[in-house]
């Protein structure tokens, strides 16, 4: 990457709205280019200036007050009179009860949702450095045999270590890398011209075995439980799904006859 | 049939929000107040045409198109006195992060400094510093492209810069 470009981006990076593959790209650019890097820190300075609370005006109370009263009233329910009272206060319990359940369920499956999503974010960020870091393997070898006792004492877990040649994804090497807290055991895979990093870590509560798919920043990313284990596949190749299907139906190493 | 409880919870919680952005598109509290008194009055009323999603990208979006219909010898770019030459330079020229970090820490000068840029800068400014707006969020407010949202945010920081710098500098 060139200044013209990273000054084009050096914004976006600094909102943090660039895709993992561009902001790494752009921090190895400042971590080369003393010129961008002076404008980055000018640039973090001006941020900084916008962030005292005294810029933020929040609303005066009276602002408020004086909304509501303009606003217009509900039409009045239809109901007998001595039924209006307390059916009507009981229901708005019943209501804010369903509200607060509501909410607290939302809230849990949203944290849910977010710490699956940052993951996911993560291990596509790990792929792509992975990529251009030149450390995409601690040990390298096409042979399980070597690979999986590689990753014994070096993990307090046992990865599966499956040897998909016949089904033309060649296991290249293993590395140890780190997803959230966890440190995990990456299996590196080839296809043709394209890496497959395939994470695995002991798995936390139940979850559906069944494997979901997404798209992000125009990687493939797989992930399923099974046999206690976290999985995460990660790839730009379009032959993702049909990895994850031959590695779930290969028989893991160990469990073969020798 | 829109509901005062349901207004109350989806729309009146971002009144904070609303002021913010007013506040920093008007300059001072009693137009703030009566754009986003007007804006909550119009979102009262749209409100049946509301179908979820984010209620406060929505007001503030209500309270922008107020601003410029109240206001609509301000809308951007029109009437906006900027003195180009002042800042012609601050494209080319990185401004010392030192002096902007000592201008930073006085938040009335900079407070002048936001005040005196054109609307169309402190809008997007005010999104995306004070209300952590997402790109995205931002040209759904403003009904711009994400590549004009990127872009004026770029000017808008540099020109904030540049009249931090030369404030600094007398």
């Amino acid at each position: 990457m060139n200044c013209t470009e990273a000054r084009a981006l050096l914004h976006a990076y600094l909102d943090d709205e660039l895709d993992a593959a561009r902001s790494l790209e752009i921090a190895q650019h400042l971590a080369d280019c003393a010129d961008c890097r002076a404008r980055c820190r000018a640039l973090e300075a001006v941020r900084q200036s916008l962030r005292a609370p005294q810029l933020r005006h929040a609303a005066p109370a009276a602002l408020a007050a004086r909304i509501r009263a303009q606003l217009p009233a509900d039409a009045p329910a239809r109901m007998p009179r001595r039924f209006r009272q307390w059916p009507a206060l009981s229901a708005a319990l019943a209501a804010s009860l369903l509200v607060a359940i509501a909410l607290a369920g939302w809230q849990a499956w949203q944290s849910r949702a977010h710490r699956a999503d940052a993951l996911v974010a993560e291990a596509v960020s790990d792929h792509v450095r992975s990529l251009l870091a030149t450390h995409l393997i601690d040990v390298q070898s096409t042979d399980q045999h070597t690979v999986k006792p590689w990753f014994d004492g070096r993990l307090d877990f046992s990865p599966q270590v499956k040897d998909l040649g016949a089904q033309g994804f060649e296991l290249i090497g293993g590395r140890l890398d780190v997803l959230g807290e966890e440190r995990v055991a990456a299996l590196v895979y080839k296809r043709h011209l394209h890496m497959i990093n395939l994470f695995q870590w002991p798995a936390q509560g139940a979850a559906s075995t069944e494997s979901r798919e997404q798209t992000r920043n125009g990687y493939h990313v797989i992930g399923w439980r099974e046999g206690g284990m976290q999985f995460l596949a990660v790839s730009d190749t379009g032959d993702l799904n049909a990895f994850v299907e031959d590695f779930r139906a290969a028989v893991p190493l160990g469990s073969e006859p020798r | 049939m829109a509901t005062r409880a349901q207004f109350e919870t989806n729309v009146m919680q971002h009144l904070d929000a609303a002021y913010n952005l007013a506040r920093w598109l008007a300059r001072n509290d009693a137009d703030a107040q009566d754009v986003v008194q007007e804006a909550a009055l119009r979102a009262f009323r749209y409100y049946d045409g509301f179908r979820g999603g984010d209620a406060r990208a929505w007001l503030l979006t209500i309270v922008r198109n107020t601003f410029y219909s109240l206001h609509a010898s301000s809308a951007p770019g029109m009437t906006e006195t900027y003195d180009e030459a002042l800042h012609a330079r601050a494209d080319e020229h990185t401004p010392d992060p030192e002096t902007l970090l000592s201008r930073a820490a006085d938040a009335a000068s900079v407070r002048t400094a936001l005040e005196r840029l054109p609307a169309e800068y402190r809008e997007v400014l005010a999104l995306r510093e004070f209300e952590e707006c997402s790109y995205k969020e931002i040209a759904s407010i403003t009904q711009l492209k994400i590549g004009t949202v990127m872009s004026r945010l770029a000017r808008a920081r540099e020109r904030l810069a540049a009249a931090l710098v030369a404030e600094a500098s007398p």
